[in-house]
């Protein structure tokens, strides 16, 4: 742990206990005091965000749980019951639907945060990797959760991915037999991936807490990528972080009920309000949006073994980043030829993400294949070669040199602007 | 902290805070106000609140069971005499007094709610010592043609639900 603690108990209660279990003092030298470069944007209020969401969707995943029957000829009819006779099941319902894809879209821009400002390079290594694990856990709670109501996206969506195991040689089809507990989905699947979705994201949860160990052993990175050096280039978590991040959940929420009281189901396949039919399989099966690029890379390759395993390096080579990254400067603000890269890779997963929404015809074909050529090609060979013949910007020495320019240190003032010298006003 | 001069008078800044709060803790119960409410009886629960019964074809001296809400309900077509026995009781002998007359609205229907008073068991109709009364074989409470409680460990009478005769020939449980 850290020094000594500043935390000083105030009533004898609190006193008792921290002198049993010094919950007061993690709680105020985590999320009080802890200093912060003082030049974070709010590109880094998304972690918060993500707590509150993870926070929402188990809150409202419970409750629903409450009402939900896992069993394949009653759950579409309980899914109904909830959105018609549970009280608010309806909205309920949508907070939930709506709240997994605004999961994945701060998890996604707090993820590009992290490629964009070289979060992940040393000393955060071990931080990303928890990040990248937790995506993981996110993808298989959606997967799984998408599955529950038995709709026809449900149940096709969970054959299609379920079956790509088959490609697996040798044992690929039973372990696939396996994890359906049958010969096809059926209810047995049914019935274990309710306890998995159940299940994760507690598992989420602890991992969460390690991801903000690591954290906290460090810092945060900030904009500059330049590291803290005094207390000049920090603020105390609380009250200007915990007030940044207040307001950017408030306009997330803002967005998040946008989507639940005016357009819930922009975001879902129509053709999940009708019951699952395994003797039916619809025209055209499409994943929920923030599956849809690593769907498009699946496609993409000819092979169904090929497609599968290009997918999944798709995902897991995310975690091979601060080693993959070979430049030395972190933040893209002061690596010009990065930021060119780096922008035509967040065009190319959006235009993925575009192309797995689309059938797997014609032009669309093609362009996902050159889309998948570079989405690789970014990681193996752009930015490896990148840190060795890029010439960055000169780094400003410190994170106050950055945030006054050319002003200098002179005025940088105090650490705390609110424990200076202004009188009450 | 907050600034930590001490003002006379409450300032700008702390009248947003407290607004701030206020309205947190208004937003705060909204939010909250959901979740709870959706663990209250819903739609299809309400709509099973009430029961409504034919007792055209009850014959007299028969009992019928129909559930309402989860639980067993007995409707009695009681004859002259069982009614007769029943007010003749004395309420002193009763371990739970009551009258006849005030448990029920016709006096040849008796309504009552078929679960042993002593631990829950549904008691046998036309059973036990008193015609038209009724045995619950899980301990032996005895109950009167009434639903009155005469022997064995039952506390109380068996209960009487809500009811409203819509007609001669339907009844309204609930």
């Amino acid at each position: 742990m850290r020094a000594e603690s500043t935390y000083v108990p105030k009533s004898r209660l609190a006193k008792w206990l921290e002198s049993r279990l010094p919950v007061g003092g993690l709680i105020h030298s985590s999320f009080v005091v802890f200093p912060n470069p003082r030049n974070l944007n709010y590109w880094w209020t998304f972690g918060g965000i993500l707590s509150f969401m993870l926070a929402a969707q188990i809150v409202t995943g419970v409750v629903l749980a409450m009402h939900y029957t896992p069993q394949s000829s009653l759950a579409f009819a309980s899914i109904e019951h909830i959105m018609r006779d549970v009280n608010y099941g309806w909205l309920l319902r949508y907070a939930h639907a709506n709240g997994a894809s605004m999961f994945f879209l701060a998890l996604y821009i707090h993820m590009f945060r992290g490629m964009y400002y070289g979060s992940y390079k040393a000393p955060r290594e071990v931080l990303w990797l928890f990040g990248v694990i937790l995506f993981l856990l996110a993808i298989a709670t959606a997967f799984t959760g998408y599955v529950l109501p038995w709709g026809q996206m449900s149940f096709w969506g969970a054959t299609v991915i379920t079956s790509l195991f088959s490609a697996i040689p040798w044992v690929g089809d039973s372990i696939t037999t396996w994890l359906w507990g049958g010969y096809a989905v059926d209810n047995a699947t049914l019935n274990r991936f309710f306890s998995l979705h159940y299940l994760l994201p507690f598992m989420i949860a602890g991992v969460v807490v390690l991801h903000i160990w690591a954290l906290h052993v460090h810092g945060s990175n900030n904009p500059a990528g330049v590291e803290k050096k005094t207390a000049k280039d920090t603020l105390p978590f609380h009250p200007y972080f915990t007030v940044k991040d207040g307001f950017a959940l408030v306009c997330f929420l803002a967005f998040f009920a946008w989507f639940v009281f005016y357009v819930p189901n922009y975001l879902s396949n129509a053709d999940n309000y009708i019951e699952a039919n395994p003797l039916l399989t619809p025209v055209h099966i499409v994943p929920e949006w923030y599956y849809l690029p690593f769907y498009a890379i699946l496609r993409s390759i000819p092979s169904k073994l090929g497609g599968t395993a290009a997918m999944f390096a798709a995902v897991v080579i995310i975690a091979f980043l601060p080693w993959l990254d070979t430049s030395k400067v972190k933040s893209a603000a002061y690596r010009p030829l990065y930021q060119i890269f780096f922008w035509l890779f967040v065009a190319c997963a959006v235009l993925l993400g575009y192309m797995g929404s689309q059938p797997p015809e014609g032009g669309y074909v093609i362009a996902a294949r050159v889309l998948t050529v570079y989405y690789f090609l970014y990681f193996l060979v752009i930015l490896p070669l990148l840190g060795r013949f890029e010439k960055p910007r000169p780094l400003p020495p410190t994170i106050c040199d950055a945030v006054l320019g050319k002003r200098g240190q002179a005025a940088a003032a105090d650490a705390n602007p609110l424990q200076a010298h202004e009188p009450g006003q | 902290m907050a600034a930590n001069t001490i003002a006379e008078e409450p300032n700008r800044r702390d009248l947003l805070f407290a607004a701030t709060g206020a309205m947190g803790a208004v937003g705060a119960g909204f939010a909250a106000w959901p979740l709870i409410d959706q663990m209250s009886p819903d739609a299809t629960t309400l709509a099973a609140a009430t029961a409504d019964v034919d007792i055209a074809h009850i014959a007299e001296g028969q009992i019928v069971t129909v559930k309402w809400r989860g639980k067993p309900i007995f409707i009695s077509h009681r004859a002259a005499k069982e009614i007769e026995a029943a007010r003749a009781v004395p309420l002193s002998e009763l371990r739970d007094p009551a009258t006849d007359e005030s448990r029920v609205q016709k006096p040849e229907w008796l309504i009552l709610i078929g679960i042993c008073t002593h631990l829950g068991c549904v008691p046998l109709k036309n059973d036990g010592p008193y015609k038209g009364g009724y045995f619950c074989p899980c301990h032996g409470s005895v109950y009167d043609a009434s639903g009155r409680v005469r022997y064995g460990p039952a506390p109380y009478n068996l209960a009487l639900p809500p009811y409203t005769f819509a007609s001669d020939t339907k009844v309204t449980i609930g």
